[in-house]
């Protein structure tokens, strides 16, 4: 028999650095995920998970620092797909496409040359999904530190960002430079994703980037709510499965415990589809003819390609 | 050696043939994310000791089926990235369970075709003809699909039954190309090379051919390009991919000029 | 011009009672009207009135909550039927590699799964089509390539290869410059005639094609009249469907119709569609 809550996990330093540390991410990804869902750049936000990875198979091989390895590689990928193509939907669609694909090509060189050179097993396991109570505790600070810049940014650029990602034509014919604030959202992106990508693994990454803010924008009636709504679902996700994977070492029948990973997605994924329900029940709503309702997601009426 | 050029060129002309609707309907993410969630089954067979080819089928196909069902409902971009990364943890979880080899997930994400078996041909060469022949039946019916989503419907093609169909391909061309060129690069061929032929032709029919060939071109200098460096051929597959696309990308700035002077010419006349 | 009427003509369509609702808002009210072979018909209301929905409809991709499409007499099921639709904007990437000439014979079998060689008639029918809407010179560009005007028709060609006995057409006149309505009309009506089909489109405006117009229904509030112009597009006939006085004003040939400022519609007894043949 054992609690939920047992003494040892608030005690337990791993597990107070991973709580700190997600808090942090999840925030800084909640805020940032917010916009790339408005933005439809889901794909953008996930492959550069990947880049970000990808960046850092290449700082460890060459002995760089692990989170600028992961944000410079993130960066350099964000910069490529604005080179590539970033006007039209479906060429930036392929423009990622392009990036992610050279970017695990180069990680699949890497690992294999670092595993053959230093023998070091796991390190696939390892960059590739992360491990949050296995995180240095000296990457806090610095971790804080890139997140905290991410915010300001995003603050600093709030009004035009929100404009541009609401309606880019309406934004541009205000005299809003639309393309630089792409631009520099990217950027952001970029060192959000590198961030948490290096602290939580790119699964992860791309779970607390997407998820809390697409449940939220689907829940609320502002934009500015919605990042309220996404920054909270992201830490108690993150922190719900801290505290589940910490008690999974004591389940039958393996007792080998589950990763944070695992425990963090099915909740979060879990917050997306109850968020579904909240939508049907809005639009039963104006069926009856009840206030108009913003309905921040894309209309369902017209006929659409899913894939 | 005589099987790495073998089955690369199947997986080149499967790729080429899929990869032209791929790009034609932006389902970059959907082709990226359903090998990544057949990966995650692979392992999670592995786990319980099923062949993995069983694993990657299955879970290539829960991740095409979540994808369309879960895009219907909400925006098919985040429906994907939360598919994937259901599918990912799973299979973060079913690898933590137990004691696996390095090498043998390096090879389930990057592919391992200089390793390729005599006996895995058959599967493949099966299972790529059933892509081929099924994308052949769609052909018509998807294109219009893919490009006039209304119009399509005003003539009574069922844009489910479409939508379903093509992703269905796409995850039977994943199981079939994911022990081979691995699941993080299956993707690339879909994308690169069909997206450089458009840049070449305008006819859908020269361009489906065009990417066939510009796949196999790429998957062969891949290969060779393995073979003689001792490098892995997914990391060559990647950049040379890229480098394709960049290509048709050059091609096309300056042919434009050229289509567009042509059109104001014809229209002026 | 539209065919001599006969009480035994098989009418193209028709809309029979129909009415659709979302929840507690009506958004068309027992709309019933006729189109007969050849007839060009304009469907005319403002945004927002239920045009759209109406002619979602009739392409069965709305179930009314009550009424009956008939489509040459057939009851409309949710096979495809021999209605051509040309949609108002489509959205056409540069990218795509798709040739007019492409798109237009995608008209003929796109509905038919399998691969079936096209054959010299194939070929032949859609040089024909290009031809009848004046698009064989750019047959050969991407449709991503041209211009609003080609690709619409280019969109016309492609409904109308399949010789339909109806073709639809979503607000085409929509952000057209006068002298642009007045070409498109005009082609439309060519194409009418020759290829004996019948054209409903909808419209804000019905200036441009009073005089192509064998019929109007005029649609506003989810209410519709109609008729011939003449019937229809009259004082007593508008101010009848729009529940409060309206003028109908002669202005140089054109027509206007006026309301007075301050008029709430929504608190009137219902009036029953006004049919006038």
């Amino acid at each position: 028999m054992h609690y939920i809550f047992e003494a040892a996990f608030f005690s337990s330093v791993p597990v107070r650095n991973a709580a700190e540390l997600g808090a942090v991410v999840s925030l800084v990804s909640a805020v940032v995920g917010v916009f790339t869902v408005i933005r439809s750049q889901s794909f953008a936000g996930h492959a550069l998970t990947d880049v970000a990875t990808s960046g850092g198979a290449v700082g460890a091989f060459f002995g760089i620092n692990a989170l600028a390895g992961f944000i410079g590689g993130a960066v350099v990928g964000a910069g490529s797909m604005e080179l590539i193509g970033v006007q039209r939907a479906r060429r930036r669609d392929v423009a990622t496409g392009i990036v992610l694909g050279a970017a695990t090509g180069i990680s699949a060189l890497y690992l294999y040359l670092d595993t053959t050179s230093s023998a070091s097993t796991g390190v696939t396991q390892q960059i590739l999904f992360g491990s949050i109570f296995s995180v240095a505790p000296s990457t806090l600070p610095e971790a804080a530190l890139a997140g905290a810049g991410v915010l300001i940014v995003v603050a600093t650029i709030w009004r035009p960002l929100l404009l541009s990602s609401l309606s880019y034509d309406v934004a541009s014919a205000r005299g809003i430079p639309t393309r630089a604030i792409g631009v520099v959202f990217m950027l952001a992106m970029s060192v959000s994703v590198g961030l948490s990508s290096l602290a939580i693994g790119s699964i992860l990454s791309t779970a607390l980037l997407i998820g809390p803010a697409a449940a939220a924008l689907r829940v609320t009636r502002s934009v500015r709510a919605a990042v309220v709504v996404s920054c909270v679902l992201g830490v108690v996700a993150t922190w719900l499965g801290i505290l589940l994977a910490y008690d999974s070492y004591d389940w039958e029948p393996s007792s080998q415990g589950l990763p944070v990973s695992f425990f963090v997605v099915v909740v979060v994924v879990a917050m997306y589809l109850v968020s579904g329900l909240a939508v049907f029940r809005r639009r039963a709503l104006v069926a009856r003819g009840g206030a108009a309702l913003r309905v921040p997601e894309a209309p369902l009426r017209e006929p659409r390609t899913v894939a | 050696m005589l099987n790495a050029w073998e089955v690369a060129t199947m997986v080149a002309v499967v790729a080429g043939v899929v990869g032209f609707f791929v790009v034609l309907r932006g389902s970059a993410f959907p082709a990226h994310a359903i090998p990544n969630g057949a990966f995650a089954g692979a392992a999670g067979a592995n786990l319980i000791g099923v062949n993995p080819l069983v694993g990657l089928g299955a879970f290539s196909l829960l991740a095409a089926l979540g994808i369309g069902t879960l895009g219907r409902r909400s925006r098919p971009d985040v429906a994907t990235a939360l598919a994937l990364v259901l599918m990912l943890a799973l299979g973060a979880a079913f690898l933590s369970q137990s004691t696996q080899y390095e090498p043998q997930i390096y090879s389930l994400l990057f592919g391992e075709i200089l390793g390729v078996s005599t006996s895995q041909l058959l599967p493949v060469a099966v299972l790529g003809g059933v892509c081929v022949i099924m994308v052949g039946v769609l052909f018509r019916p998807l294109l219009l699909a893919s490009v006039a989503p209304e119009i399509a419907v005003s003539k009574g093609i069922r844009l489910r039954v479409v939508d379903s169909a093509f992703l269905l391909v796409v995850a039977c061309a994943t199981t079939m190309t994911v022990p081979v060129v691995g699941a993080l690069l299956i993707f690339t061929l879909m994308i690169g090379p069909p997206a450089a032929a458009r840049s070449f032709t305008s006819r859908p029919g020269v361009a489906m051919a065009l990417s066939v060939g510009i796949a196999l071109l790429t998957v062969w200098c891949a290969v060779a390009s393995g073979y003689l460096w001792n490098w892995p051929v997914g990391f060559f597959v990647g950049t040379y991919s890229a480098g394709v696309y960049g290509v048709g990308r050059l091609y096309a700035a300056r042919h434009l000029a050229r289509r567009r002077h042509v059109l104001h010419v014809v229209a002026a006349g | 011009m539209a065919l001599p009427r006969d009480a035994r003509t098989t009418p193209v369509l028709e809309v029979d009672d129909i009415s659709v609702s979302f929840g507690a808002r009506v958004v068309l009210d027992h709309v019933s009207f006729e189109i007969h072979p050849g007839e060009f018909t304009g469907l005319i209301g403002s945004n927002g009135v239920g045009k759209t929905t109406l002619l979602r409809v009739i392409l069965g991709l709305q179930r009314p909550s009550s009424g009956e499409i008939r489509i040459g007499g057939v009851a409309r099921g949710t096979g495809r039927q021999s209605v051509g639709y040309v949609p108002q904007k489509v959205l056409l990437d540069p990218d795509v590699p798709l040739r007019a000439r492409d798109l237009v014979a995608l008209g003929i079998d796109a509905h038919r799964y399998g691969w079936r060689r096209r054959s010299a008639e194939d070929l032949r029918r859609v040089h024909e089509t290009l031809e009848a809407v004046d698009a064989l010179s750019f047959a050969d560009a991407r449709v991503g390539d041209l211009s609003g005007g080609e690709q619409q028709r280019v969109l016309i060609a492609h409904a109308l290869i399949s010789r339909p006995g109806l073709l639809l057409l979503d607000e085409p006149l929509a952000n057209l410059d006068p002298r642009s309505a007045q070409d498109i009309v005009a082609l439309l009506h060519r194409v009418s005639t020759h290829h004996d089909v019948a054209i409903l489109l909808s419209a804000h405006e019905m200036n441009a094609l009073l005089p192509v117009m064998d019929r109007i229904v005029y649609v506003t509030g989810g209410r519709a009249a109609s008729g011939t112009t003449e019937e229809v597009v009259r004082t007593d006939v508008l101010s009848a469907l729009y529940g409060h006085h309206v003028d109908v004003l002669q202005l140089h040939g054109r027509v206007l119709v006026v309301a007075e400022p301050d008029d709430a519609t929504d608190h009137l007894a219902s009036h029953p569609t006004l049919r006038m043949d």
